[in-house]
């Protein structure tokens, strides 16, 4: 089984170094393509190679860049989307700590390919780790030359830089992670215009996961046919996937695209622990809806066909010992924590949302609350709320509630968390603001 | 044109809009929030949402925010559909999860956008069971409250505040349902335009602090269409009064002046009408009797009768004060209240505007500009709301990048993500810093000459005919070539200066760049700022300054009759003494009390703005005309009143036979062509609409029949305007009024300022039936009227005037709001202006200028060049000194802290 992310990995963890990457033939797919390909030989082999973006839209990659005006104004910009937080998701953390220069180096392909003159790496600020190995490794490319002016003798140039966010889910999301990369409010921009025309500081910018970039290298190396065969299915390559929740052995695996999602968590993630059973799984992440099934190819289409999104890959496992209320209230109080707070529905709504599971969970559920989260869970969909935020936010809870709506009705008519013996602390579904929050704004009396 | 389709019905609609302004334009009642008609779309409150269909087979529909999409041809919604119509009720519901539901105890309540809206989505039942959210509020300084529970998070704004005005200290904190929206500290808000936020704001976060000392609901206000009297812009207000007492100023939107917004001047300086050094009853000298106040003075001027009458007039009161007076006085007699170099720079100004080749621009016609050049202005403080519009200039030139990569101008977050920092070029000449420097493309700052000298060197380089005025220097030679540069470069350029530079030459060098300009692009404009709000009005009147009155040959003596002025602020204190001594008998009709009107032996008490009616001309050349709010009470009366009284009583009336406003409106037409239009600037007091008057209370006005009962019980007959078709009641017609006689916005269901929409034939553009004001200039020349200025030499040391918005103005450095903004007299310098003198700031310098000694202590702009110092005008403690002037002696007295 061929694992072109993950193969050169070293078994301590510890990242390649320039060197050692060099040694198994890092950054030969970039002496390949500034040695006779041009941007637009490089584009055409990634719109061959079907590669479709990592990062959860699924956006095929080949076309994403070539909305890039050639004409567009200058500088342009290539930025990989490195602000991993979506809940159940590590496996960008994987590439970022393990592999950094076959980023690196699919990321100057890709700004080569785009004629992108400055490249950002926007970073999850809680990944310490991998910002001191980016860090390092764009120092090295830099020092090797694989960074700069005249790149390589080609008469290309591209800076790289290393961002670290200030820690906001919503930066995630490819708009508000321009206007955070510009220093201003993390919140969302309306599309169109899209980024490839008007971006990064107006100007076209590509924003691609890291997963993705990382696929660039090997594609330039042997092809796009080969790549595309890599996949059990329709859509190409490998893809890491994850597995979290009461499982045996949670992780994370490189493995052809396609592979089911029973194989996923019985062969490798060891099956469900001793006295458990499996009762659903979030597919890709915590904005997506629940599978119940296990038989179920793990790719964009075979998902989407079963009612859920593929997303991250990264799948969130539901037991019978954990209350689906509980745990969809868990995910709801993230978001309505990590909402940018800039359209109503989402701002409003998410945090209603909460407060009505968190009284259920205490027991307090009144009839017409699975009513009002219907409601909600319709009127936040997609296309109502400003970005997509609030539409993933809702997919968990619509599919559970589908899926799971006894153990609401239970909560409210039981006046109990049938799992739970303590209420929930949360002082903010009932009203109260935590005081260290208020002094972050608030600096005297009112008057 | 494209035809869209809404619930099945067809209409042609207006290419470039967004389906929001389409359908208000169309009269649909269309919920919002965040987007604003001045402001454009950000797509945040979802609150407009409508039904989109694909074609005409679709009958399922998405929904889709009206403010983001553009008309297209073809396009079919609707409004009406259950599903939209749930949501938008829907988003009340999540507004109002946190909203305190304060409104009875809320300034907004009554004039409220987000009542408004809650009542037209029909969300009346409150599903949210749980705590709300609540935030501590800040001191914002004397004008505006905070309470910002009431927040909806519109984002309003800081949109206004920071993206429209330029403000820097209101911003978006913190995140998700806890935003917050306020200063990073307590502390006044800077903006000069930070009232606005008090209409901006839908909701009652940021509201009028100064109404809240004397607070009176929309509905219980008596309001009249007035004009602003604090500048010479002459910004469209709406003024309410009860219980005698003027409470508040809001936006009159007037599509091609102030459209939206007013300045902060503007908008709070309006408490010198209430004031208790207000003149309230005449002062008479001697004991006399009669049942009225106008029997009274007439007997109190019988002794004057017979005597040589000469009128000072003033800049400040209306057309028709000024006319009546100037006809009493008589041929000769009549004097312009104004220093001479201000005489001379007003008449110079008006004959720029209607002798040369450049059309003076309107405020909308200044946004429309692509490249400005401001010389010897500091706009932001002598006519704030040409600042506003100059800012929005400023985005012309790279929105053209944006509009060509297909974001449309009302997709404002786009645009401004596209745009970013750019602007369009601005050149500002100046002595020093100003306030728009932040958003200038190069500032030269300099001496009146140097300035003059690039000025005609920039029209010279543009047009041979231009006469120079000195040789320039290294430095001054790049600056006019780079001016020449962009001006070249412009679409539609406009050129900006005025009288308040104090300075002829600035004035004349920047009407020949003008002019010059003129000869390359028929799209040039030109803007002057005048000192006060009738300070035109008054130089297109015959007259000479009233200094002259010393150098005069003929006999002196007899009565001086000095309208709404006080002399002190326009000559020194030994000229006004001396031109007053001249006189027999000093009468001074006016409403506050000043230096003049104390020295004076009959006062006569004048109603302010808002107890008179009259006729403003405007710094474009703007007739204008302000109504009665309200009827004074005691011995007040319009000056052009007790004009008419006092020609009755000196045995001049032959000489203006009138007894109505109409009357001297008609007079005044016939006496010169230039006031030819002011007949048809507003409606007769005869008009009617189907027999009915214009009333200026609301239709809800309350408390009527009981607000006088502790005066007497049986309400007493309301009092009759003859003249103006207003009455004092809420009786009259319901119909729209006229566009320069609406005295509050109110529509059915739309009780807040959003209702001017109603008013408009298309939201932004101009009132139905034409915005108010007709221009009484226009330039009737085809050849350049080029000025050979005599750039003088200068002396070692020249102190220019500075100008304060806060502070510089006569009136409302007397509102106590505003008079908590005004500076502490002072002296501005320079590093290098006193040479060797190195100016610290806080060191105290005395200096002498026209032989008059001046101590104070300095403040340093780092901006102001060598030789120039500058003179704060017209703040409360400072004597007047004809600026520029040579400052000669100089000491330091004591060194900086």
């Amino acid at each position: 089984m061929e694992k072109p992310l993950t193969q050169h990995i070293r078994a301590d963890g510890k990242p390649l170094s320039l060197n050692e990457y060099e040694r198994v033939g890092g950054y030969s797919a970039l002496r390949k393509v500034l040695s006779g390909m041009t941007p637009g030989d490089v584009l055409n082999v990634v719109k061959d190679s079907n590669l479709r973006g990592r990062g959860g839209a699924g956006f095929p990659t080949g076309l994403k860049w070539s909305f890039v005006p050639q004409d567009g104004p200058r500088p342009r910009y290539l930025i990989c989307n490195a602000d991993e937080m979506e809940p159940g998701t590590f496996k960008d953390r994987l590439l970022l700590e393990c592999t950094p220069h076959q980023l690196i180096e699919g990321m100057i392909i890709a700004a080569f390919a785009i004629g992108a003159d400055v490249s950002y790496v926007f970073l999850r600020w809680a990944y310490r780790e991998a910002a001191r190995i980016i860090n390092v490794a764009i120092h090295e490319a830099q020092e090797a030359g694989y960074l700069g002016r005249n790149i390589l003798g080609s008469g290309y140039d591209l800076a790289m830089h290393l961002h670290t966010g200030a820690g906001r889910y919503i930066c995630g999301e490819e708009t508000a992670l321009l206007n955070s990369l510009e220093g201003k409010r993390a919140i969302p921009r309306a599309k169109p215009p899209f980024p490839q025309v008007s971006g990064l500081f107006g100007k076209p910018t590509i924003v691609n996961n890291v997963e993705t970039l990382c696929c660039i290298p090997p594609i330039i190396t042997h092809g796009a046919e080969w790549f595309r065969k890599l996949s059990l299915t329709s859509d190409a390559g490998t893809k890491i996937y994850g597995v979290s929740g009461k499982v045996k052995k949670p992780g994370a695996w490189e493995l052809p695209m396609g592979v089911s999602l029973r194989e996923l968590i019985e062969e490798y993630a060891g099956g469900m622990l001793d006295g458990h059973k499996f009762r659903g799984a979030l597919p890709g992440g915590a904005s997506t809806d629940f599978l119940v099934e296990l038989d179920v190819k793990m790719d964009y289409s075979s998902v989407a066909a079963a009612g859920s999104r593929l997303g991250t890959g990264t799948v969130v496992v539901l037991d019978d010992r954990t209350c689906p209320v509980g745990f969809v209230r868990n995910l709801e109080q993230f978001f309505a924590q990590e909402s940018c707070g800039f359209c109503t529905p989402c701002r409003e709504g998410i945090p209603w949302i909460r407060n009505i599971l968190t009284a259920m969970e205490n027991g307090e559920g009144m009839p017409g609350d699975i009513d009002l989260l219907e409601r909600h869970a319709r009127g936040l969909g997609p296309g109502h709320t400003f970005c997509a935020f609030a539409p993933g936010a809702m997919e968990p809870l619509q599919s559970a509630l589908r899926f799971f709506r006894d153990d609401f009705i239970r909560h409210i008519e039981e006046h109990t968390c049938p799992w739970r013996e303590h209420p929930v602390n949360d002082h903010n579904s009932r009203g109260f603001v935590v005081p260290h929050l208020q002094t972050n704004y608030h600096a005297a009396d009112t008057h | 044109m494209p035809r869209i389709h809404i619930d099945h019905r067809e209409y042609d609609v207006r290419p470039g809009r967004n389906l929001l302004e389409t359908c208000l334009s169309l009269g649909f009642d269309l919920p919002y929030f965040c987007w604003h008609p001045a402001l454009g779309s950000v797509g945040a409150c979802r609150q407009c949402a409508v039904k989109a269909f694909a074609n005409a087979e679709d009958t399922n529909g998405k929904l889709v925010m009206a403010c983001m999409e553009s008309v297209a041809d073809g396009q079919r919604i609707s409004i009406r559909d259950p599903q939209a119509v749930e949501f938008r009720e829907n988003v009340i519901g999540w507004l109002m999860t946190n909203h305190p539901h304060d409104c009875a105890v809320c300034d907004e309540g009554g004039s409220c956008h987000l009542q408004d809206m809650t009542v037209m989505t029909g969300h009346a039942y409150r599903k949210f069971r749980f705590n709300k959210r609540t935030y501590r509020n800040q001191y914002l300084g004397p004008f505006l409250n905070h309470e910002m529970n009431r927040c909806i998070q519109c984002y309003r704004c800081v949109r206004f505040y920071k993206d429209y005005a330029g403000g820097h200290d209101l911003d978006a904190f913190a995140s998700a349902n806890r935003v917050y929206f306020g200063r990073s500290d307590d502390g006044v808000l800077e903006n000069e335009f930070s009232g606005n936020l008090a209409e901006v704001c839908p909701t009652g976060v940021f509201t009028d602090k100064t109404l809240k000392q004397h607070y009176t609901r929309k509905w219980d206000l008596t309001s009249a269409p007035s004009v602003c009297v604090h500048c010479s812009v002459g910004c469209n207000t709406l003024a309410g009064e009860r219980y005698g007492s003027l409470r508040l100023i809001s936006n009159r939107y007037n599509g091609s002046v102030n459209g939206y917004f007013l300045c902060d001047r503007g908008r709070f300086g309006y408490e010198f009408v209430n004031v208790s050094s207000r003149i309230r009853e005449p002062r008479i000298p001697v004991n006399t009797q009669g049942e009225s106040w106008e029997e009274h003075v007439h007997k109190a001027t019988e002794v004057f009768r017979g005597t040589r009458i000469v009128g000072i007039g003033s800049p400040r009161a209306s057309l028709e004060a000024n006319f009546v007076l100037s006809r009493i006085a008589g041929r000769g007699n009549f004097y312009h209240g104004v220093s001479s170099s201000e005489f001379e720079l007003s008449k110079t100004a008006s004959q720029i505007l209607a002798k040369g080749t450049v059309p003076s621009l309107s405020l909308k016609d200044v946004e429309k500009c692509d490249v400005v050049v401001i010389w010897g202005e500091d706009v932001t403080n002598t006519a704030p709301m040409l600042a506003l519009a100059v800012r929005q200039a400023l985005r012309n030139r790279p929105m053209e990048k944006s509009i060509a990569a297909n974001i449309p101008p009302w997709n404002d977050a786009a645009t401004r993500e596209r745009v970013q920092q750019e602007r369009g070029p601005l050149v500002i000449g100046s002595y020093g810093t100003t306030r728009l420097d932040e958003v200038a493309s190069m500032t030269f700052r300099a001496s009146p000459g140097a300035l003059s000298r690039v000025g005609c060197a920039v029209a010279n380089q543009l047009d041979d005919a231009a006469p120079l005025a000195g040789t320039l220097d290294e430095e001054e030679q790049a600056v006019a070539n780079e001016i020449v540069r962009v001006l070249r470069s412009a679409r539609r350029p406009v050129i900006i200066s005025g009288v308040s530079s104090g300075s002829m030459e600035v004035l004349q060098s920047a009407a020949n760049m003008a002019e010059a300009v003129r000869r390359h692009n028929a799209d040039t404009g030109l803007v002057l700022t005048f000192p006060a709000c009738n300070s035109l009005g008054l130089a297109l009147m015959e007259g000479r300054p009233f200094a002259e009155l010393l150098h005069e040959e003929q006999d002196r003596r007899g009565t001086l009759i000095i309208l709404e002025n006080d002399l002190y602020r326009h000559a020194d204190p030994r000229t006004v003494q001396k031109i007053v001594a001249l006189f027999d008998h000093v009468i001074v009709i006016d409403h506050t009390w000043h230096e003049t009107a104390r020295n004076a032996q009959l006062v006569l008490p004048a109603g302010t703005f808002a107890e008179s009616e009259g006729t403003f001309v405007n710094n474009e050349g703007r007739a204008q005309r302000y109504f009665q709010v309200y009827e004074p009470v005691n011995g007040i009366r319009e000056s052009w009143r007790w004009l008419l009284t006092l020609g009755n009583a000196l045995g001049v009336s032959q000489k203006g036979p009138w007894n109505s406003h109409d009357e001297i409106v008609r007079a005044l037409a016939a006496s010169a062509d230039v006031f030819e239009p002011v007949m048809r600037v507003a409606p007769s007091a005869n008009y009617r609409i189907y027999g009915q008057r214009i009333p200026r209370q609301p239709h809800r006005y309350s408390g009527r029949t009981a607000m006088s009962a502790n005066r007497s019980v049986s309400e007493g007959k309301p009092p009759e305007d003859r003249d103006a078709p207003l009455s004092y009641t809420m009786e009259g017609t319901r119909l729209p009024p006229p566009s320069v006689a609406i005295p509050f916005f109110w529509w059915p269901g739309w009780n807040s300022v959003q209702s001017v929409a109603k008013y408009q034939d298309e939201v932004g553009g101009p009132l139905r039936g034409g915005d108010p004001g007709i221009r009484l200039l226009e330039p009737t020349s085809k050849a350049p009227l080029y000025f050979s200025v005599s750039a003088q030499k200068p002396p070692e040391v020249i102190v220019v005037p500075l100008h304060h918005i806060f502070g510089s103005e006569e009136l409302s450095v007397l509102a106590p709001a505003i008079a908590e903004r005004c500076p502490k007299p002072y002296l501005a310098a320079g590093p290098m202006t006193f040479g060797m003198h190195t100016a610290d700031h806080g060191a105290v310098m005395r200096l002498e200028i026209h032989g008059r000694m001046l101590t104070l202590p300095v403040v340093v702009d780092p901006a102001m060049p060598k030789g120039v110092a500058g003179l704060p005008v017209g703040l409360p403690g400072m004597e007047y000194f004809e600026l520029p002037a040579s400052a000669s002696v100089i000491m330091q007295l004591q060194n900086a802290e």
